[in-house]
């Protein structure tokens, strides 16, 4: 490369963090907002490892190895073990890695925000989440009514809420509680139900089938669905909630079968799976923060967010 | 090349037709599979289509060389074009050069997209010369204020000009636009 092209690059660079830095301080904002949101509710913030030596098994996400040990995908299997270990209210936000997911809304680092509470369910989780979106707007946006991309959006609550299995029944003609097929699910999920979605106000799909749940609680009246939900907002997917599974059998059961899934060579998280022992019941949810900070920003793609993504879209 | 790596403007062969990659929109719930919708023109004839793929496929990639060559004439709805250092003759039909067609002038040069042996595109300089053939002449008046008029030049392409411009003249277009830009010589 000449010197010239080098030194275009770097004021290429300069130009772009110079044009992203109202979006950084927002997500600033986003973070310290957040911070006083937990600690008013009695939450305590926790930080747990990046570089770890067992992983949850799952087919669809593919973890960075680092020299014996991954990179985190998700804080999940540490924090359930703090919360094994009694601790109550919980959060944390932190980098994860996820090979392989790059675009509008991917970086392969990202942040989740991740918050766990003992005794509670997935309900309680989106109370939470509700009530987290709407002081974050109100106190960044200044209204419950954000432009995201030129959609209105209104913030407010109750949130709009949709079981997943009649959203199925309705946009793809079929029950994935009743018979599973993975590969049908994710195309419907991803292609139908989400795009039917409305864009004008958070939406809450509700109850998952079992096998599309790998740590979740199965319903008592129903156990082809599991207490999972998911909130979008523009259709962007922003939070995963759980009723916790805390039997370590079963969860050692639906890890060996993922596990085959996959081809087998994954070992078991067995300290995680040991830890359920004491796990209370309890309700736990993942958030995207990069993409709860674009649509703060109305920021089209995720790279307006980050300071440093990974390459290009 | 595994479908994870094919990016915006990535050449890639599907059943032997080049297409180019004109945007890859990457979806994916978070515990869910990875899908990645494109968009791909075929580079045989222009044409868009939407395809989806999931994580893990693999597709065949290609690539397309840069070749110049000059502009010879146009026959029946193909032009034709000739590397000049070769002799040989290639044509291109008139769907795929679209707009472009408005601009190529005898002789001129221009960078050809090579497929193997076939040139299935081309790219205009920003700007050409092109002569004036056909236009009013204007009339005198009092006011200073520029006025418009339309102009016929040599490819038969038809652009809006100033009103001092006149049959002879050579006048500077942005092929990008198609716009008229500045006179470059005054005819006769």
């Amino acid at each position: 490369m000449s010197r010239g092209l080098r030194r275009e690059s770097r004021v290429d660079e300069r130009g772009r963090l110079h044009q992203i830095r109202p979006n950084l301080e927002k997500r600033e904002l986003v973070y310290q907002n957040t911070r006083l949101f937990f600690k008013e509710k009695g939450f305590m913030e926790v930080e747990t490892p990046v570089l770890t030596p067992e992983l949850i098994p799952e087919s669809e996400i593919m973890p960075f190895r680092a020299d014996g040990y991954f990179l985190a995908t998700s804080p999940e299997i540490y924090m359930k073990r703090l919360l094994a270990a009694g601790y109550q209210r919980i959060f944390q936000i932190s980098h994860v890695f996820r090979k392989k997911e790059r675009g509008r809304y991917h970086n392969p680092e990202f942040t989740l925000l991740e918050w766990y509470r003992a005794g509670g369910n997935y309900r309680d989780m989106l109370n939470d989440t509700g009530e987290l979106v709407l002081s974050l707007a109100l106190n960044i946006a200044g209204s419950a009514k954000i432009t995201y991309q030129g959609e209105a959006i209104d913030l407010s609550l109750p949130w709009a809420e949709f079981s997943l299995p009649e959203l199925f029944q309705e946009v793809a003609g079929w029950d994935p509680s009743l018979s599973y097929d993975a590969l049908r699910f994710d195309d419907d999920l991803a292609l139908k139900a989400i795009p039917a979605l409305p864009k004008d106000k958070p939406s809450v799909l509700i109850d998952y089938p079992a096998p599309a749940a790998l740590l979740a609680h199965l319903k008592n009246d129903n156990p082809a669905l599991a207490e999972r939900a998911e909130v979008f907002i523009g259709q962007i997917e922003i939070a995963n909630a759980y009723s916790e599974l805390t039997n370590p059998e079963e969860q050692r059961r639906r890890f060996l079968e993922e596990i085959t899934r996959m081809g087998g060579g994954v070992a078991l998280p067995q300290k995680f799976i040991d830890s359920l022992s004491y796990l209370p019941a309890s309700g736990g949810i993942a958030l995207g923060m990069d993409r709860l900070v674009m649509l703060f920003c109305d920021a089209a793609t995720i790279d307006e967010v980050i300071a440093f993504p990974l390459g290009n879209i | 090349m595994d479908v994870g790596e094919v990016k915006k403007n990535t050449k890639v062969l599907i059943r032997g037709v080049p297409h180019n990659v004109e945007s890859v929109d990457f979806v994916k719930p978070g515990k869910g599979r990875a899908i990645y919708r494109m968009k791909l023109r075929n580079l045989f004839d222009g044409s868009l289509a939407d395809i989806t793929y999931h994580s893990g496929d693999e597709l065949e990639g290609t690539e397309v060389t840069p070749q110049e060559m000059q502009y010879l004439y146009s026959d029946e709805g193909s032009y034709i074009f000739m590397n000049t250092e070769t002799f040989e003759q290639q044509a291109v039909g008139k769907d795929i050069l679209g707009d472009k067609a408005n601009f190529l002038k005898e002789g001129m040069m221009v960078q050809t997209t090579m497929f193997e042996d076939r040139a299935i595109d081309i790219t205009l300089p920003i700007f050409v010369e092109l002569k004036v053939v056909q236009t009013e002449v204007a009339l005198k008046t009092a006011t200073a204020a520029p006025q418009g008029k339309s102009a016929i030049l040599e490819t038969g392409y038809t652009v809006e000009v100033p009103s001092f411009v006149r049959e002879g003249d050579v006048i500077k277009i942005d092929t990008r636009s198609g716009a008229y830009v500045e006179r470059v010589e005054t005819g006769k």
